[in-house]
């Protein structure tokens, strides 16, 4: 049985926010909001690896700081957390910059409306006939298929 | 169905999670490498912070490791946003109290940001956490007066200065004691400014190279030209 100290109480909250952000990262429709998912996943993995080194009774590891004897604390997670901190900057700073292009060149960040206009992109590439929401019709009556506000095909060939 | 699927993944997750740290000792977990690295480091660094002695010395080649990382994310970033238009409309400048904070902060920041870098082997902080403050301080800046920026050249000279920095200090102690990135110099009296051997130095260069690349980075991110959607 577990007693509800707050060590529990921490290990809750990051487990937590790795189970938040893992139902971000599939609930969520826009680029935008998996990104902000992701970042509380993060959040919640770093908090995790720094409990782990964690013990009640210890002070920092740091040489001269608090009583002498005491027990200090795991000094390896708290670094392996500095570096992935630093690592996830530079990541989230980079999904940005690409959904910032992304944004740019199609106007949306809807997850769904995005792959429907990659598919028709690279369809009309490819010389093939751009491919039909699954909603349409079989029998090929209809010509431009899609969502709504949806470019038609230039040319067929 | 998808939100379904999706909240019983998550919450199959945490429960897993649970599971496992309920079968740790809370709050006691055993600790062998770190052990007994809080029993030498002292005596073989010379840090008082024993977090920075693990970063710079002991997983000192994975610290140059990340900071590849970092330089890598800063390029393609710099290559996926591409360059401005000399003719793309630019922000309008912050108010008054936006610019007058960003005056107010600036030198402040400085100071912490220098403080955190040079006393990293003493006390919490050290070349990344100083880094990112610095580059916070040339940030609000630009927060103040987009129209301004940073100038991209200036950066380049310091980012790669403090790269290479890093690498000849590793080089240095590769020639003189046989492995790279070894800790050199004498390690001194624990508490000391000067002391560590050439911990400070790594630390600076680590600080000065993290703070660079961020504010680039950062820079670039912000003064995207605004595109017409």
């Amino acid at each position: 049985m577990i007693h509800l100290d707050y060590v529990t109480i921490l290990y809750v909250g990051a487990i937590g926010l790795l189970a938040i952000g893992a139902a971000g990262l599939v609930i969520c429709n826009n680029f935008f909001r998996i990104l902000l998912a992701l970042v509380v996943l993060e959040a919640g993995a770093n908090l995790l690896l720094v409990l782990m080194g964690y013990r009640g009774d210890a002070k920092a590891p740091i040489l001269g700081f608090g009583p002498d004897g005491a027990q200090m604390v795991d000094p390896i997670p708290q670094t392996l957390v500095l570096t992935a901190i630093v690592i996830g900057v530079a990541v989230q700073a980079l999904a940005v910059s690409i959904l910032v292009r992304v944004f740019r060149s199609y106007g949306t960040l809807d997850i769904r409306e995005l792959k429907a206009r990659f598919e028709h992109d690279i369809a009309v590439e490819m010389g093939i006939e751009p491919p039909r929401g699954g909603e349409a019709p079989a029998g090929g009556r209809i010509q431009s298929s899609g969502p709504p506000n949806f470019r038609p095909p230039e040319s067929h060939s | 169905m998808r939100r379904f699927a999706a909240l019983l993944f998550a919450g199959g997750l945490g429960f897993v999670l649970l599971v496992i740290v309920t079968q740790l000792n809370l709050g006691q977990t055993p600790m062998i490498v770190g052990q007994e690295m809080l029993n030498v480091a002292g005596a073989q660094v010379g840090a008082a912070n024993i977090v920075t002695s693990v970063l710079l010395a002991y997983r000192g080649f994975d610290t140059l490791g990340e900071l590849s990382v970092l330089f890598a994310a800063a390029t393609v970033i710099g290559l996926v946003l591409g360059h401005r238009r000399s003719n793309a409309a630019v922000d309008p400048d912050g108010g008054f109290v936006l610019q007058a904070g960003a005056d107010l902060l600036f030198p402040l920041l400085l100071v912490v940001g220098c403080n955190i870098i040079l006393y990293g082997h003493l006390t919490p902080g050290g070349g990344f956490q100083g880094g990112v403050i610095l580059a916070a301080a040339f940030f609000v800046g630009v927060l103040g007066r987009p129209s301004t920026g940073l100038d991209h050249s200036v950066i380049e000279v310091i980012e790669g200065f403090a790269g290479s920095a890093f690498i000849a200090v590793g080089l240095w102690a590769l020639f003189a004691e046989g492995e790279f990135l070894m800790p050199m110099l004498d390690p001194g009296t624990v508490g000391d400014l000067i002391s560590a051997g050439t911990l400070p130095l790594l630390s600076l260069a680590l600080g000065l190279k993290v703070g660079s690349e961020l504010a680039g980075l950062m820079t670039s991110l912000a003064n995207t030209e605004a595109g017409d959607p």
